[in-house]
């Protein structure tokens, strides 16, 4: 068996009779025996280090890792720099807890402020939280934010990615407010339906931009419509996007959310990820979870603490605008060291190289007969519909190695391209389709 | 200094190839207009930046971190080994089920065990946090009441010693809260309990042992109480560690209960998170869960629950998290697991013995994995408060225990040694606060001023709060 007890038997037993007792039973003694566990817990023996290691390499094994992947839909595999990884495993940051005693953590505070900033900075928007755990709470925690008394409705647009509309559907079918969708035409958000179901008791309307096929949305107007009837107009967007994508403080969203997770975080079979919040500064005092702050010490000098935390669950108990008390802080570090290593020439050319594949790799689809299911303009995932089934084409290129796109029905998939799909990889993965 | 004012325009990585096919830009109404700050640096520098901030950093790994409640002990090397394997991290989490069998056997193999070790019958590892997983268990108790027809149960009993997620977990899920005052033992009071349960009660939200470290000995009778008015009993797992393997919530008569991951399963805090709050409950409750559940023997299969209440996230939880705790719970299996309370248990009572000659222990008899000091008396004898104490360790480069909390115990400080202590750590810090103390008594002036061997000294909170400076501005 494994252990990480540093004591031994002796010690343990020295330890006990100076405390006073004979045993480790005789310690456990005042436990009344009605409530403890017979004849022990039924899980295997423990093991060394090299059996658990063999194991556990073999679960991974089962798995199958797709050398090229153009699937996307709410994960995306993008490259990740060599100093993402060497800068996660600093054992003095990964092994903290949150940075309650700001004297002795002031690197992970500062690393907070600097996320913080570079989440400002990709949305445009005045103010963001430490970070919440991936984009879909973070999604669900904006549109909380955004009730008030009189108006606890939320509008979030069909074209929203399904895992996003079914986290927010669970937080309202908790907090209580009434959630409606807005149907789609199109693949973009039917704005002609928006303008009838909103009204003085909406809170927010929410949409996803690009959304989740792939759309860009008439952003601006929907905005608009929702500010004409007092409500207030979140985003979620793909921070990859924002490089060459308008951002959320310019189509006049009040609040910004997103899914982190393609700056810097590996697929990791759909978490950890961390979900980014921004919003307007009128807003700042209603964004939930951690924010860091600036201020000094009583020397005068620069230090970084947790901050408003008037708001939050330790102070306000059942009054807390949320019940988050931690925040994704090692995932906000890798988006950190990702956008400081990409710099924002760097994030632009990543979005170029996004979008500019994907019309690639549609334009090559057209030409052997799939037709890119929306006219509008789209950023790095699209949709093709076509009479060969999508099974027979995702088996034809697993077979050779390659995750295709995602299934929406038996005739629809939704393609995605990073900058990790050369050209190369396109064509050899539409010449397999072609085959099918 | 910022990562903001080092580098110089122009500087950064080589990372990717020139596009290799046509660029294709957004139209000009969807092309971002607004300037874009982001740093511009070499490699070296931003290795050098991030290097001197994990200096200024205090983890598990550079030296005692007993912080009441959280459980920060070792994390595992292995354990992060296991997580960083291809086979893990590269895998999509829409990939079709025959390429993800290995993921699936991880999360069907976790959720056994840890099944076992709590005696529940079902398990979601969808939420992300303790917190998460509050609100995720809350939920199935409403759905629960609301299955059958029983929609008067609009309240939450909570103690007032609890941790602030709890009622605000509750209010999230749609309830209101009832507080109930812990009768002078720090335990459940039984007749305010019994006051409180009615038809109108959907659950209780209990740890036991109990925030002040405690194990209440009424706890069946707590659990039978509730459940006679009607009611669901949430057990919240923050303190799961001193109990493994002795007691398991499910045979306290618990429905529904929350783990933490990065406390009782060695996985790393990361300076605030991922962490992992899997969320057990009874048969009766299991079709309510959220998320996907592993089904199968040979060919596994992902299956929804026939009345989930949804998803709490995206995709299947923080996975590889699961996979860290899965390592470690296969190395210390059915010896090493109860082995860690026991040791937690004994760490916390040879701390606490060697203590309380001169603090004030809240309750002087035999604690679990923690005990709780109230520093009321030194306060009144040398003006010297929890805080000054908290900060003097962080001098002598000790994270301090838990401060201010429970809140029914005034100037407290909460002491959580965890199991993976030596008892040369362990005497070294009780010796330093032995030294503090006599410290408060000769020179109270020092310890106010604590700490100075800090890279910052005590740092100005209202002023932050007040003139808000949330980030850097270009």
């Amino acid at each position: 068996m494994g252990t990480y007890i540093p004591g031994t038997k002796q010690e343990q037993k020295e330890m006990l009779s100076e405390i006073g007792f004979g045993s480790m039973d005789e310690l456990f003694g005042h436990i009344p025996d009605e409530v403890k566990v017979k004849g022990g817990l039924q899980i295997p023996d423990g093991m060394s280090e090299l059996e658990v290691r063999k194991k556990m390499t073999k679960l991974a094994e089962k798995n199958k890792v797709f050398p090229v992947i153009f699937r996307g839909a709410g994960a995306y595999r993008h490259y990740i720099p060599s100093i993402v990884k060497s800068v996660l495993s600093k054992e003095n940051m990964m092994t903290a807890y949150t940075p309650y005693q700001a004297e002795i953590s002031q690197g992970i505070l500062q690393s907070i402020f600097e996320y913080q900033t570079m989440i400002c900075e990709i949305t445009g928007m005045d103010t963001s939280n430490a970070s919440v755990y991936d984009g879909g709470t973070a999604a669900a925690e904006s549109v909380a934010m955004c009730r008030e008394r009189k108006r606890a409705k939320a509008l979030i647009s069909a074209t929203t990615d399904p895992k996003v509309l079914e986290t927010v559907k669970t937080y309202c079918y908790g907090n209580e407010m009434e959630l409606v969708i807005v149907p789609q035409k199109d693949g973009v958000t039917d704005q002609e339906a928006l303008r009838e179901l909103i009204d003085k008791t909406t809170a927010c309307v929410y949409i996803q931009h690009p959304n989740y096929y792939g759309n860009l949305e008439d952003a601006q107007a929907i905005g608009e419509i929702a500010h004409e009837a007092g409500a207030k107009y979140i985003m979620g967007v793909n921070p990859i996007s924002l490089g060459v994508v308008k951002t959320p403080r310019e189509y006049g969203a009040d609040v910004a959310v997103g899914e982190g997770q393609p700056l810097g975080l590996p697929l990791a079979f759909g978490g950890p990820y961390v979900g980014f919040m921004a919003c307007v500064s009128a807003m700042t005092r209603k964004l939930p979870g951690r924010i860091v702050g600036q201020t000094t010490d009583h020397n005068g000098k620069t230090g970084y603490v947790l901050t408003l935390q008037a708001r939050e669950q330790h102070i306000r108990r059942e009054k807390a605008s949320s019940n988050i008390c931690s925040n994704q802080a090692l995932c906000a570090l890798a988006v950190g060291v990702y956008l400081a290593s990409v710099g924002s020439e760097g994030l632009k050319n990543i979005a170029v190289q996004c979008t500019s594949k994907a019309h690639y790799m549609a334009k090559e689809l057209e030409g052997i007969g799939y037709q890119v299911e929306n006219q509008g303009e789209y950023f790095h995932e699209f949709v093709t519909v076509s009479e060969t089934p999508a099974e027979k084409v995702l088996s034809a290129l697993e077979s050779e190695g390659i995750l295709g796109g995602y299934p929406l029905d038996e005739h629809r998939i939704l393609w995605c391209c990073t900058e990790m799909n050369s050209k190369e990889d396109i064509d050899r993965a539409v010449s397999i389709i072609k085959g099918v | 200094m910022l990562i903001f004012e080092k580098g110089k325009e122009g500087r950064g990585l080589s990372l990717l190839p020139e596009c290799d096919v046509e660029v294709v830009l957004p139209e000009e109404k969807n092309r971002r207009e607004l300037a874009l700050h982001l740093p511009e640096l070499s490699e070296n520098e931003i290795s050098r930046h991030y290097t001197e901030l994990a200096k200024k950093c205090h983890g598990v790994n550079d030296g005692f971190y007993p912080l009441g409640s959280c459980t920060m002990k070792y994390n595992p090397k292995i354990n992060e080994d296991m997580a960083a394997l291809p086979g893990f991290t590269e895998i999509h989490p829409l990939q079709p089920a025959h390429t993800i069998q290995g993921c699936m056997e991880v999360m069907k193999t976790l959720e056994e065990y840890l099944c076992e070790i709590t005696g529940m019958t079902n398990m979601t590892l969808q939420p992300a946090a303790g917190a998460h997983g509050e609100f995720t268990g809350l939920l199935l108790i409403k759905a629960y009441h609301e299955s059958r027809g029983d929609k008067k149960r609009t309240k939450i009993i909570v103690p007032d010693s609890a941790h602030g997620t709890n009622p605000a977990s509750a209010v999230m899920a749609g309830f209101s809260v009832v507080s109930i005052p812990s009768g002078p033992d720090g335990c459940v009071d039984l007749e305010k309990l019994r006051e409180a349960a009615g038809d109108d009660v959907a659950g209780l939200m209990l740890t036991n042992p109990n925030t002040v470290g405690l194990f209440d000995k009424n706890i069946l009778e707590i659990t039978k109480i509730v459940h006679e008015c009607g009611g669901q009993c949430y057990y919240d797992g923050a303190n799961l560690n001193a109990v493994m393997g002795t007691v398991r919530p499910g045979d306290m008569g618990f429905d529904v209960i929350h783990l933490n991951l990065h406390k009782t399963f060695s996985t790393p805090h990361g300076g605030g998170g991922p962490g992992s709050g899997p969320v057990g409950c009874k048969e009766h409750l299991a079709q309510f869960l959220p998320s996907v559940l592993v089904e199968g023997t040979d060919e596994l299969s992902f299956k929804k629950a026939e009345n989930s209440i949804g998803e709490m996230k995206d995709f299947y939880g923080n996975f590889l998290v699961v996979v860290r705790a899965l390592t470690y719970v296969m190395t210390l299996g059915k010896e090493g697991i109860p082995e860690a309370s026991q040791n937690a248990v004994l760490n916390a009572n040879y701390m606490m013995h060697k203590l309380k000659d001169l603090y004030t222990m809240a309750y002087d008899e035999v604690c679990m994995h923690e005990f709780v000091m109230s520093l009321s008396d030194l306060k009144k004898k040398t003006g010297v408060s929890a805080m000054d104490i908290a900060k003097g360790l962080l001098d002598n480069g000790i994270h301090p225990p838990t401060m201010y909390f429970p809140l029914i115990v005034e100037e407290a400080l909460m002491v959580e040694p965890t199991e993976t202590e030596s008892k040369e750590t362990l005497d070294e810090a009780i010796q330093v606060f032995r030294d503090l103390y006599a410290l408060a008594g000769e020179n109270a002036e020092q310890l106010h001023n604590a700490p100075v061997r800090t890279p910052v000294t005590r740092l100005d909170e209202v002023g932050a709060a007040r003139h808000p400076v949330l980030k850097y501005e270009y």
